[in-house]
């Protein structure tokens, strides 16, 4: 998995002292080693949803997960036994679609909201915007809204989260920037209210609501239905189709607002969809999966050593990456403490807040300090 | 498809005659934070020339800067680029007329010192002039002497490198309107140099250029006209030999000062009377 990858900062090819062609060649090595990470991603990923397809409580051995597949395409193969079929495309399936489609919105999400951040400890976990949009779902539940059917608790939750990224933006930024230690705090405070509003639709709700609300505390995915998966398509899949034409803007902005604004970029407009479109993946993500954290925080900063800081590959590369956690993390959930299923919220937590410790530290020392 | 619709409708600057206002600003009056920082400020910025922006510290010499970039907006007076008030342009098409240097150099990311140049060609993305964009990276680093550590991390340059880098990236926007705020703050003497002598290559090549400098000797040496600027007004303006006057930088600057001609080339020096 690409945590596995070695921490530090990936060499960059240097040019040729002086000479006269600039540094092409760096840009061209740089452009071959995307292309390969991409490739790798893709190829990881693939292998690792048809893994998950086919091991679990009922393993379908990977060679019959294929034929199922020719078969439902019509080019050939073969049809499982009943069971087989049916926990392949009724149980499993949905699950590994739900986990690339929340892994891929949190993964981007993460490296979008960087991006306008100018900030790597930016994440839709760190700062509370995951938590708004789960107080968006809880209300919904608790309150028992059914105004939009399948859509409705998909609806609230990016409502809350529209609330909360619009809320921490304007409480976290000043003269035109983000301090670190002024987002996280934020972060810190958002997380306690969004944390009492859940709460008080604990309180609230029947003990039915309260199981289904419990799951939302704890991130997972072994509700997937596929009513759930459309549920949050179309979310998800308009953010991560609009998130990667923004790319070019992103690294201007990584210039500072006003040089940005003198190379055409019209800074404004640009944060506020950027933020739009967090806001819709974060809640996508949410709605189905609860709250999962720091996927959006690590699968960028690896990328970014592996890769650089160019958003034309971070941002696109990061919802590949995220899938690809999010289906490994998922598999591991349902099989490390076989039968029972860790939470993957858990999971993912615990990897990633070790990680988070050494960011902390890494960007103390890069700014001396917070003050 | 959709990079060629945007060119279309951009309008694309046309290279400027000579002596041709480029920008100017007149009777502008800005505040900041409820304080009045320029009052009654007219300077006219013409293509192929060098106009150097002095004073001391809190004068006004940045703020006049950034309205000259179309980055404030004016409390009264405006401010033309290119013919056309500052406030009317689309920040696209600003871009391709003027290039800004900011006092500091900052990045969020640990871009490469060659990425980081390029990012001076954006504006002009999906136009003509894109096929020109490696040559215009290349010279411009070049130009600001950093093509030594193009593969490097902008992160672990120092200051002065950095500085380099920025300019790089500017001279790279090959905008017609160069400002540049105090370029040579965090260079070393043979770079301070450099810096200006590119200003002069630039303007010879018929573009104009505004520097913010705190180096007199510099302003002298380098500048075609000299703007002095001293509680927010222009306190005179014209030729270096004609606007440094020992008693008028003296009243200016609280310090008093000596000019004394270079004994061979006959370039105004001012002396702090020590």
């Amino acid at each position: 998995m690409s945590l596995l990858k070695s921490p530090g900062r990936a060499p960059v090819p240097g040019a040729p002292a002086g000479s006269a062609d600039g540094a092409s060649p760096a840009a061209r090595h740089r452009g071959r080693r995307t292309a390969l990470l991409t490739a790798a991603l893709i190829a990881a990923l693939l292998f690792a949803a048809l893994l998950s397809a086919g091991y679990g409580a009922y393993d379908i051995p990977l060679g019959d997960v294929l034929g199922s597949f020719l078969h439902r395409l019509g080019l050939g193969g073969a049809t499982l036994d009943r069971v087989g079929e049916s926990v392949l495309w009724d149980v499993r399936l949905p699950r590994v679609v739900l986990a690339l489609l929340v892994g891929a919105s949190l993964g981007c999400a993460g490296a979008l909201m960087q991006g306008v951040f100018g900030n790597p400890l930016a994440e839709p976990g760190v700062i509370g915007i995951s938590m708004g949009s789960a107080v968006g779902a809880v209300a919904a539940i608790a309150l028992g809204m059914n105004f939009l059917g399948n859509w409705t608790v998909t609806v609230c939750a990016f409502a809350a989260g529209l609330v909360t990224v619009l809320l921490v933006y304007a409480l976290s930024r000043s003269g035109g920037r983000t301090e670190v230690v002024t987002l996280i705090l934020t972060g810190i405070a958002m997380n306690a209210f969004a944390g009492a509003l859940v709460g008080l639709g604990v309180f609230v709700a029947d003990s039915a609501q309260v199981t289904q609300i419990t799951f939302w505390q704890l991130g997972s995915l072994a509700q997937a239905t596929w009513p759930k998966v459309l549920a949050v398509l179309p979310c998800a899949l308009l953010g991560l189709a609009v998130a990667p034409l923004y790319g070019r803007k992103l690294d201007l902005l990584a210039l500072g607002e006003r040089p940005a604004r003198h190379l055409g970029v019209d800074v404004e407009r640009l944060r506020m969809t950027l933020v739009l479109v967090v806001a819709l993946l974060t809640a996508a993500a949410v709605a189905v999966s609860g709250v999962i954290t720091f996927v959006g925080l690590l699968v960028p900063h690896v990328l970014r050593m592996a890769a650089g800081p160019g958003h034309r590959f971070l941002v696109p590369g990061s919802a590949l990456g995220g899938a690809l956690v999010l289906v490994a993390a998922d598999l591991a959930a349902r099989t490390v403490a076989q039968p029972a299923e860790l939470p993957l919220g858990v999971l993912t937590a615990l990897v990633g807040s070790p990680f988070f410790f050494v960011l902390l530290r890494r960007t103390r020392r890069k700014q001396g300090g917070w003050a | 498809m959709r990079s060629l619709f945007r060119a279309r409708a951009r309008r694309l600057p046309t290279a400027p005659a000579l002596g041709a206002v480029a920008a100017e600003a007149r009777a502008l009056r800005v505040r900041l934070a409820g304080r009045t920082v320029l009052s009654e400020v007219d300077l006219t910025v013409t293509a192929g020339e060098v106009l150097a922006l002095v004073g001391p510290n809190g004068a006004g010499k940045s703020t006049l800067l950034a309205a000259l970039a179309g980055d404030l907006t004016a409390e009264s007076g405006e401010v033309r680029i290119d013919g056309r008030p500052a406030g009317a342009w689309p920040a696209a098409e600003l871009a391709l007329r003027r290039a800004v240097l900011p006092q500091s150099a900052e990045l969020s990311f640990p871009f490469a010192v060659e990425e980081v140049v390029r990012m001076g060609r954006a504006p002009w993305a999906g136009t003509a002039a894109a096929e020109a964009d490696d040559e215009a990276v290349r010279a411009a680093m070049a130009a600001a002497e950093v093509a030594g550590f193009a593969g490097r991390s902008f992160a672990a340059l120092s200051g002065g490198e950095r500085a380099r880098v920025a300019l790089a990236r500017v001279l790279a926007q090959r905008a017609a309107l160069l400002l540049l705020d105090e370029p040579t703050a965090a260079l070393d003497l043979r770079h301070q140099e450099l810096v200006l002598r590119v200003c002069r290559e630039r303007a010879a090549a018929g573009d104009a250029v505004v520097i913010v400098l705190h180096d007199l000797g510099l302003a002298g040496a380098y500048a075609d006209r000299v703007a002095v600027l001293h509680e927010g007004r222009i306190a005179a303006e014209g030729p270096p030999g004609r606007v440094f006057d020992p008693e008028l930088l003296s009243r200016v600057y609280s310090q008093p000062v000596e000019v004394i001609d270079h004994p061979r080339t006959g370039e105004p020096l001012v002396i702090p009377r020590r």
